[in-house]
């Protein structure tokens, strides 16, 4: 995004600001929802969510993705596909 | 990048040595790894006389060998192992893909895509550097006290855990060779994403563009984990780690003191990701290089380009889902093994469309029988073979019986030897002419050609015969075994037809290098083909093209109705 | 004759992106596929362990959860770097550049604390399975982190001479630099949980 305007930057810098109180305000909550000490299960499915979203914050607004062509996201879709290929195949296999 | 204009005045080692070139980037991985493929080969030629003549002293040359590797003549298990273990990495990572990626895939990309040059000059330089390291560390290991790895090239757990210290700089050697690939990739998927000449859209690139293009992304994704499981064995050799050493484990008679709770099995499904794809990174270039020799020398277009196209990108993405078909005997259960099973039989698919389409492009055409032809054409049935000799391996049933016999070692060498490497050489007869301005002789070509045909086909057949009687691979003296001892005979015939199939690569060698010489002076386009490169001067400048090319048309207008001549280069405005 | 290599600077139009953009993206996928090589091996060896502790039972949250805000400001940080470029304003691309390294390091003096109070109770990558994976997992990534500076640093002192010549391609090159800074930081946003609280 070289050919960004100043201005338009600009207004990227509020939703700079209110992403990172977002990752703040989920980090807390997923370190406050460990001391639950959930069943195994439970507590990998909701910490793996909420990494997730604070990931996605991160990718789609911090890195650009929101606005990002095709051309990235399909180079991102097929790792996702893969690197899922990865986590649990060998898993299964075992 | 104005670095370009200033290329005669740079000192003799940034043009040469350090050059951000792609043309001279790509002759010195094509150069290096066609020194590593004749020293890979050479170590094998050593295999074969162990494999003949158990336990007997290698004449003449056994009194040149270190009492370490050779007593009399007499080669020890632990030196056979280490031939082994090194006759495969090397073959594979040093040899093939840096010739067909590295070689092939830097010179010809950009020229075939319109480009002046990669897009990342500066990495380009680098991938090829770290890749002579790799090699530089991987030709070093031999001469430790213990010797180099000696754990097969697949390196399993836990014996390459508690190998001697050539594993760990086989660890070193792979680190380096990995980002060199992954440097590579990147670079080469920007180049032919960003950089294609105007007009030349995707549909319109040659089949060894895309073949490169799917090649690079398997080289992205599949590598790091191997990369990561590098680490993690690192780890386990200096760091006292358990990754993969399981708990109580016995070494020599003792339990081994380490923490344990780690599991071999993971070193294989990481080791696997990669290493499938992997033979696809060795087959996928050398499918583009058979498509472009063909349409070259049959006056014809390919038949079925779209449906290649979309195989390749299909075979591509099925590569990353079918690795534990080699795992079919650790122990997985049924259902896993049936998800590898089908999805190994559905990526048999587009490898035989591939296929079919190449042989149908023979069909009606003007067949020019040179060298380069003779050997893409060979590559058709070599690895038609290899292809369906993979079919009972991918089949858990019988791979039960087959798994880790000499069968095995057949199928992948039909793939990858009289397939793989026949393609390479019918690009080094395609292409030189382009790189040096130069033909190379026909007629050692043809000398190096119909013996090579004969004799690989000597070399590999009979091992689907021993495989089927039941004879293990990687075994120092196969006649301690008496099902072995029967088709003894077999391994002898096989030794003198490698050593024969040695000597037919002489003619290659003399050829390359004396055409240098007194090969026959070509102008841009000595083959008549319709490719962007044919349209760049014989060798290219720095830059390739005076004027970036326009493309008007797709890859493969030969014969075409109403014209002069029956070529049509892609960049040609007017008619022919 | 100068034939030079396109979309260096200007967005290729049909992409929408420039080389040194898609390149960084494809590297990020590579290390997308390295990191999960080792989370693999993390959910093997867990899932085969007959005991596996409780991470916030061997590990120091509070001081972690630290970490983790530490780099996510320095992406918050990173990421007004480029944005002080795009609007033209060098002075607070130096400002940003320089908490983006600061805050780099002292997560770096965090983990760095972390390993040596581990390491003076004989808590060693060899001691067991969870250790081995801890120590790698945090370890690689820290090198990644390490990487960054170095190269955050290169752009904040001499390679930020390039602003002068060619502000665009400048801005590229931060904007690239920052695609890795916030992976790295999204990296540690799955180990933080995985390793520390489950």
């Amino acid at each position: 995004m070289s050919g960004h305007a100043p201005e338009a930057v600009k207004k990227h810098v509020k939703i700079y600001v209110a992403v990172f109180a977002a990752l703040a305000t989920l980090t807390v909550v997923t370190v406050a929802v460990s001391y639950l000490h959930l069943p195994l299960r439970k507590a990998v499915v909701v910490a793996l969510a909420i990494a997730t979203v604070k990931a996605s914050l991160v990718a789609l607004f911090f890195m650009h993705l929101i606005s990002e062509r095709k051309v990235i996201f399909s180079i991102l879709a097929l790792t996702l596909i893969f690197f899922l290929a990865l986590l649990t195949l060998p898993f299964l296999s075992s | 990048m104005s670095h370009d204009d200033h290329s005669e005045k740079l000192p003799f080692w940034r043009k040469y040595i350090f050059s951000l070139d792609h043309k001279v980037i790509g002759v010195q991985y094509a150069v290096t790894g066609l020194l590593f493929l004749l020293f890979g080969f050479s170590l094998m030629m050593l295999i074969r006389w162990q494999l003949a003549y158990p336990g007997k002293p290698m004449p003449f040359l056994g009194q040149f060998f270190h009492p370490k590797t050779m007593i009399g003549g007499i080669m020890l298990p632990e030196f056979y192992n280490q031939l082994g273990a090194m006759h495969g990495t090397i073959m594979v990572f040093l040899g093939v893909v840096p010739l067909a990626v590295g070689g092939f895939g830097n010179y010809v990309v950009p020229l075939q895509i319109g480009a002046p040059d990669m897009a990342f000059p500066k990495l380009n330089m680098m991938s090829y550097w770290s890749y002579f390291l790799g090699g530089v560390v991987m030709f070093s290991s031999f001469f430790l006290p213990e010797g180099s790895a000696q754990s097969g090239w697949t390196s399993y757990a836990p014996l390459s855990v508690i190998a001697s210290s050539g594993q760990t700089w086989w660890l070193f050697g792979m680190v380096l060779l990995i980002t060199s690939s992954l440097l590579g990739s990147a670079n080469f998927i920007t180049t032919i994403v960003q950089l294609r000449a105007d007009g030349l859209s995707f549909f319109r690139l040659p089949f060894f563009v895309w073949a490169q293009f799917v090649t690079s992304f398997l080289l992205l994704l599949a590598f790091p984990p191997l990369e990561a499981a590098g680490v993690l064995q690192l780890m386990d050799r200096l760091a006292g780690t358990s990754f993969f050493l399981p708990s109580g484990l016995v070494v020599a008679g003792r339990v081994l003191e380490r923490s344990g709770g780690g599991n071999p099995l993971l070193w294989q499904h990481l080791f696997w990701f990669l290493a499938h794809p992997e033979v696809y990174v060795l087959i996928l270039p050398a499918m583009g290089i058979v498509a472009e020799v063909l349409a070259t020398n049959t006056r014809k277009p390919i038949y079925g380009y779209k449906a290649m196209v979309y195989s390749v990108i299909f075979l591509g993405f099925m590569s990353f889902i079918v690795w534990a078909h080699h795992m079919f005997l650790t122990g997985m259960g049924t259902k896993m093994s049936a998800f590898f099973q089908i999805t190994t039989m559905i990526i048999s698919i587009p490898s035989i469309v591939i296929l079919t389409a190449l042989a149908l492009s023979l069909w009606g055409g003007s067949i020019r029988f040179n060298t380069p032809t003779l050997f893409a054409i060979a590559f058709l049935p070599m690895f038609g073979i290899g292809g369906l000799t993979g079919l009972p391996l991918g089949l858990a049933a019988s791979d039960i019986h087959l798994h880790d016999t000499y069968y095995v070692i057949g199928h992948f060498h039909y793939v990858v030897a009289p397939g793989t490497l026949f393609a390479l050489f019918a690009g080094v007869y395609h292409w030189y002419p382009k790189v040096t301005g130069r033909k190379m002789s026909e007629f050692l070509g043809k000398l190096h050609f119909w013996p090579s045909l004969v004799f690989i086909n000597c070399v590999f057949m009979p091992m689907f015969l021993m495989g089927l009687a039941g004879v293990s691979r990687r075994l120092w003296d196969p006649t301690q075994y008496a099902h072995a001892q029967a088709v003894q005979p077999l391994n002898v015939f096989i030794s003198f037809s490698a050593w024969f199939l040695g000597l037919a690569q002489i003619p290659f060698i003399l050829n390359f290098f004396g055409s240098l010489l007194w090969g026959k002076k070509v102008d841009r386009n000595p083959w008549e083909a319709t490719t962007l490169e044919w349209s760049a001067l014989s060798p290219p400048p720095h830059g390739n093209f005076n004027h970036p090319p326009v493309v008007y048309r797709g890859p493969y207008e030969y014969s075409v109705p109403g014209q002069k001549h029956d070529f049509w280069p892609q960049d040609m405005k007017e008619k022919n | 004759m100068s034939s030079l290599i396109r979309y260096i600077s200007k967005p290729h139009p049909v992409t929408g992106v420039t080389n040194a953009k898609l390149g960084t993206w494809c590297f990020l996928a590579s290390e997308v596929m390295l990191f999960g090589g080792l989370f693999s091996t993390y959910v093997l060896l867990r899932t085969g362990a007959s005991h596996w502790p409780r991470g916030s039972e061997l590990l120091n949250v509070p001081l972690a959860t630290l970490n983790t805000l530490i780099l996510i400001t320095s992406s918050v940080t990173m990421v007004m770097s480029w944005a002080s470029l795009a609007m033209k304003d060098f002075p607070k691309y130096r400002f940003y550049m320089a908490s983006t390294i600061l805050l780099g390091l002292a997560f770096l003096g965090v983990k760095s604390f972390e390993y040596g109070s581990k390491f003076s109770h004989h808590h060693f990558p060899s001691t067991d399975p969870f250790y081995a994976i801890y120590f790698t997992l945090t370890g690689l990534h820290g090198l990644h982190v390490l990487g960054g500076i170095i190269v955050n640093t290169y752009f904040l002192f001499p390679g930020s001479a390039l602003w002068r010549t060619e502000p665009e391609q400048f801005t590229g090159r931060i904007e690239c630099a920052g695609l890795y800074w916030h992976f790295v930081d999204l990296v540690w946003i799955f180990l933080f949980p995985v390793l520390y609280l489950l």
